[in-house]
């Protein structure tokens, strides 16, 4: 396969020994290694690589980098692919897979342009002014509207690419790697300092790989490839390229992403001080029909001939408002191209060596172009007269604006309008503390000049940063073949005359009739031009259009382009996929997964997970070849704790220990019922607030020795009980000698229950004394289990007998296991998370988090008799609050199905009628629904503003439909006086 | 974006720090003898200043220690920290 438009070159930065096959719009083509989507597209002749955003005009690569606002491709197969990648910037590989966005059914066949013909229609606003009336029917436009405009398509499988984080931390950021930047970093690196350098391209060296310059004696490839190195050598210098910094955020910090041929790298940097090198960017000229394909940035020729060996014509106009498009005619003319014409808009046309057999027209004009997939002439103006210059590629060069949105992200007041740029630069050196501009995007024309700033900048910034000294480096010698040109244009970018579209905006499509409309219709604030016509707000965010835009703008209202101001820079400079900002924390890994000890165990044996904060916990056991469904395995479970014994894993429940001289006094202050007074080897429940006088937290204080306390937490709540007291230890009572230690991981807890499990403990520890004077309700002994201290503690959540044994966590399993076996003469069998909800809702016990939800008091849910004592305690003084103290709040109570029969739905609300739809105050709320094995009917447990017990209400959930009749009861279901776990 | 210097462990991101909220409340000595509406502003009533702040950050996933700190609510500079013996608002 040719590729017709390459040429042998010197100094490319393509590696013509490997080929490279690929695939674009369905066909097959070659290209090399080094090669981007777009020079090997060019290399073949494809100029129409896409269609327009609104009018779905042909359209082709404009630029040679991240400016690109035409050439957005589909990137992979279909369906897993990217949309909008920039063809400039999709490094080639063999076997890619592109295709062209916003056609159909195909790129030359675009139904879609049929709009150009409504396009009187499709004007600034017109979305605003078209679909607003009638309101109702937007919804019908949208379908429409959705398909038609849109960059890309979504991928419709999982993504595949591989993204990460890092967090990295560096003296000196330096941000760009063509000249300055080189010598930034090299200047500072030299003094030591931790410097991070980053390009967006896979080659680096920025400009200086499409001009034809020597610096130092060497080729301008030499040179960077010798400066990066010394980089590259020092252990404190990190190179990165095909890195972009699309964001500067407050006190240093940037955010970078890095594509690697695997999927991206999201850097956060912590930078103390930061060189800005980031370059200009070339602006296209406003013209009747500017968007043909074929029509090119000039600098971007450069690039494609002098990095690629591509020329994307084989006879060339150049339109011009500045001297540095002169050089794309030398450039094109030693690459063999014929140069037809230069159209210079100015007066004077600048001498060049080199050029003095082609055609250079002044004061002349581009007023249209032929063709139109692909550049077949363009028409020119000079004076009055009109000619027609046969072409196949126009290069147009409408000045070069400094790249500054890094700098200006956070406030614009570090920019002023230049008038030789003809656009914005930094108002100085060090337009915000700590961060140095240099090179061309703080207005440097000349190489030297640029050169000797990125040196200065990166002596300033070590110096600043307090790097030791070292030799300097020495501004090396740069000659120019042929003289250098400079970028300063003319203040005019756009032709009054030509009958076609005058495009400003090209990823927009936003026309020059736009501006001038929004402003006929009263718009004058940029802001406002540019949300009313979108000018600048595509995923390219203006690159080529925002200048040109302004200063039509500008223009129009009589206004210097200065008065008329920038619009406001924010991050990102370019798109950042979700999948970089995402990195691995996603399905699984979206948050830590804890697993009990005993985890493995409740897998092999059928468990059905739930998660409970970051725990996964057992919600019932699915024994293998029964096929029991989670209410028959839940009802099973409960109803064996009930008649026989039941094993729970409750090692997820928060420990933490408290120790020292105070602690007895420091849990007196957190809990209502002065927990700290617990004797010796005993157990308390206990209730701590929130110092609003709101229910916190519920759990367990057992006195482990003098000064040594065991507290057990909600699971879920483990971490913020930890920090409340750590707060009220540290910040409000430091005083008190008190030292907590979280031990939730280094224990396994197994609850027993069931009226056997003091025969299963007695089998389980025959040498132990497990009678109920030696371990009555709410005692604690340490024993010895199996060679390992192990921690018994009679308590139960269930209402049956119980206890807790706490082993360390590795021999949780063991534990388990010797339970079993133990147990299985009684008929012994696991529990889930379900079981326990049905045994504690028949018992009334409550959980934290469902009917203790930050709004309930002790009172209300029947714990107000649990207060102790007169002293003070977090949350005391609160319930004291007249809102808390009145009558009528809502109240814990029972409910059981009237009929027996009905499941009482869940968040159901408590009404007084039968519901049939019209609306009835609440008198409350289901928090825990469940089914009581003992009186095997369906039960629940709510907040309810009540008077007696007995009554009739209608637990109804609007959302399901669903509804139930409902009697008020006291809320125990189940051995009301304790005697079953006393017993 | 915040560093924060913690005494302990030196600068550290902010991402290992919780924000624990207004430190210009310190808890009444003697609750019971506080009336309503002191114990009510105690509990809900905040400044929401354009500027210095003093609040409570506790560095979670380092040494656990509750810290005040002088927080710049305009520019997230942080002025000054310390621990329970700082003085509410002012500069450490
Ligand atoms: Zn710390």
């Amino acid at each position: 396969m040719t590729q017709p438009n390459r040429i042998a070159w010197d100094g490319l930065q393509i590696d013509r020994r490997r080929a490279l096959s690929f695939r674009f719009n369905g066909k097959t083509y070659q290209g090399y290694e080094g090669d981007t989507l777009a020079s090997a597209l060019l290399a073949n002749g494809v100029h129409l690589v896409g269609r327009s955003f609104k009018y779905h005009r042909p359209r082709g690569i404009l630029s040679a980098g991240v400016e690109e606002p035409n050439a957005l491709v589909e990137l992979g197969r279909e369906g897993a692919h990217q949309p909008n990648l920039r063809a400039t910037e999709i490094p080639l590989f063999d076997g890619l897979e592109a295709r062209s966005q916003n056609c159909w059914p195909s790129l030359k066949w675009d139904l879609g342009a049929a709009v150009q013909l409504a396009s009187p229609m499709l004007t600034a606003g017109f979305y605003y002014k078209t679909f607003m009336q009638p309101s109702w029917a937007w919804r019908h436009y949208e379908k429409v509207i959705r398909k038609a405009a849109g960059l890309g398509k979504a991928p419709t499988v999982r993504d595949e690419a591989r993204y990460d984080k890092r967090h990295q931390y560096c003296d000196l950021l330096v941000v760009g790697a063509g000249p300055a930047g080189l010598m930034a970093a090299t200047s500072a690196a030299r003094r030591s300092a931790r410097v991070i350098l980053v390009d967006e391209r896979r080659e680096l060296g920025g400009m200086l790989l499409e001009e034809s310059v020597h610096i130092a004696g060497q080729t301008a490839k030499q040179w960077v490839q010798q400066t990066l190195a010394e980089l590259e050598a020092l252990e404190t210098v990190t190179v990165l390229p095909r890195t972009t910094v699309f964001g500067r955020y407050r006190h240093g910090k940037f955010g970078l992403v890095q594509h690697t041929e695997q999927g991206q790298v999201l850097h956060s940097v912590h930078a103390r001080r930061a060189v800005m090198a980031t370059g200009a960017i070339e602006r296209p000229m406003v013209f009747s029909d500017n968007d043909r394909p074929g029509v090119m940035l000039a600098g971007a020729i450069r690039r494609y001939i002098r990095c690629y060996g591509v020329v994307p014509g084989r006879r060339a106009a150049i339109f011009t408002n500045n001297d540095s498009a002169y050089e794309t005619a030398r450039c094109l003319r030693e690459a063999g191209a014929e140069v037809a014409a230069i159209v210079d808009l100015r007066e004077r046309a600048p001498s060049v060596a080199g050029l003095d057999d082609v055609e250079i027209l002044t004061q002349a004009e581009v007023v249209g172009v032929q063709g139109s997939q692909h550049v077949k002439a363009v028409e020119i103006e000079v004076g009055s007269k009109r000619r027609r210059i046969a072409c196949d590629l126009l290069c147009v060069s409408g000045g070069w604006t400094p790249t500054i949105h890094l700098l200006a992200h956070g406030g614009k007041d570090t920019l002023a309008y230049d008038a030789a740029w003809g656009a914005f630069i930094p108002t100085c050196s060090e337009p915000v503390p700590g961060i140095h501009a240099t090179g061309a995007c703080n207005g440097a024309q000349s190489l030297v000049n640029i050169l000797a700033q990125g040196i200065a900048a990166g002596e300033a910034a070590a110096e600043a940063l307090g790097c030791e000294a070292a030799t300097p480096v020495a501004l090396p010698e740069v000659q120019h073949r042929g003289g250098e040109l400079s970028p300063s244009a003319a203040p005019v970018c756009e032709v009054r005359g030509g009958r076609g579209k005058k495009f400003v905006d090209l990823q927009d499509d936003v026309t020059v009739r736009d501006l001038e409309l929004a402003l006929r219709e009263g718009y004058r604030s940029i802001e406002h031009v540019k949300r009313y016509t979108t000018l600048g707000m595509g995923t390219d965010q203006g690159r080529t259009s925002n200048i040109n835009g302004m200063r039509i703008v500008a223009e129009r209202l009589g206004k210097r382009i200065d008065e008329v101001g920038t619009t406001t820079f924010r991050p990102p400079f370019t798109p950042v996929s979700l999948g970089a900002l995402a990195g691995r924390e996603s399905d699984r890994r979206l948050d830590v997964l804890r697993r009990s000890p005993i985890h493995d165990w409740h897998v092999r044996n059928g468990a059905v997970f739930m998660p409970s904060g970051l725990w996964l916990r057992p919600q019932y056991y699915r024994r293998p070849g029964h096929g029991e469904t989670l209410t028959e395995a839940a009802r099973k479970e409960a109803a064996n704790v009930r008649d026989k014994v039941g094993i729970a894993d409750v090692s997820t429940l928060g420990k933490i220990e408290v120790q020292g001289r105070d602690a007895a006094e420091f849990l007196n202050r957190l809990y209502i019922n002065r927990c700290g007074n617990v004797g010796l080897h005993k157990a308390r429940y206990g209730v701590m607030l929130r110092e609003d006088g709101f229910v916190f937290d519920d759990g367990t204080v057992v006195k482990l020795a003098d000064n040594r306390y065991l507290i057990s937490t909600t699971t879920v709540n483990a971490g913020a009980v930890l920090s409340h007291m750590e707060f009220h230890q540290q910040m409000v009572w430091p005083e008190l000698s008190v030292h907590i230690e979280p031990v939730t991981e280094q224990w396994a807890v197994v609850a027993l229950a069931g009226p056997a499990s003091r025969e299963v403990l007695a089998r389980l520890m025959p040498e132990e004394d497990v009678s109920n004077q030696a371990l009555p309700f709410l005692g604690y002994r340490e024993v010895c289990f199996q060679g390992v201290t192990t921690r018994l503690f009679r308590i139960s959540f269930s209402g049956e007998l119980a206890y807790e044994i706490a082993v360390p966590a590795d021999h949780g399993l063991t534990l388990w296991e010797a339970l079993l076996e133990a147990g299985e003469p009684f008929g012994i069998m696991p529990y889930g998370l379900e079981a326990m909800d049905y045994l504690r809702i028949e018992k009334g016990h409550l959980i934290i988090g469902t009917d203790i939800d930050g709004r309930v008091t002790p009172h209300d849910i029947g714990l107000g008799g649990m207060i102790r004592g007169d002293d003070d305690f977090i949350g005391r003084r609160s319930l004291q609050r007249p809102a808390l103290t009145e009558e009528g709040r809502p109240r814990l109570v029972g409910f059981v199905s009237a009929d027996g029969e009905t499941p009482i739905p869940a968040s159901a609300q408590l009404v007084a009628e039968r519901w049939t739809g019209t609306p009835q105050d609440s008198l409350g709320r289901i928090t825990s629904p469940g089914f009581s094995p003992v009186l095997d009917c369906p039960i629940a447990l709510g907040l309810a503003e009540v008077e007696a017990e007995g009554g009739s209400l209608y637990a109804v959930s609007p959302l399901t439909g669903e509804q139930a009749e409902v009697t008020v009861t006291r809320p125990v279901f189940h051995d009301p006086k304790g005697e079953r776990l006393r017993g | 974006m915040l560093r924060i210097p913690c005494p302990y462990c030196g600068e550290r991101n902010y991402t290992e720090f919780t924000y624990g909220g207004d430190a210009n409340q310190a808890r009444p000595a003697n609750p019971a003898t506080v009336s309503d509406t002191e114990w009510e502003a105690f509990l809900y009533r905040r400044g929401n200043p354009a500027g210095e702040h003093i609040e409570y950050w506790q560095h979670s996933f380092g040494c656990r220690q509750w810290l005040k700190v002088v927080r710049d609510t305009v520019t997230h500079d942080i002025v000054s920290m310390g621990g329970h013996g700082m003085e509410g608002g002012e500069k450490a």
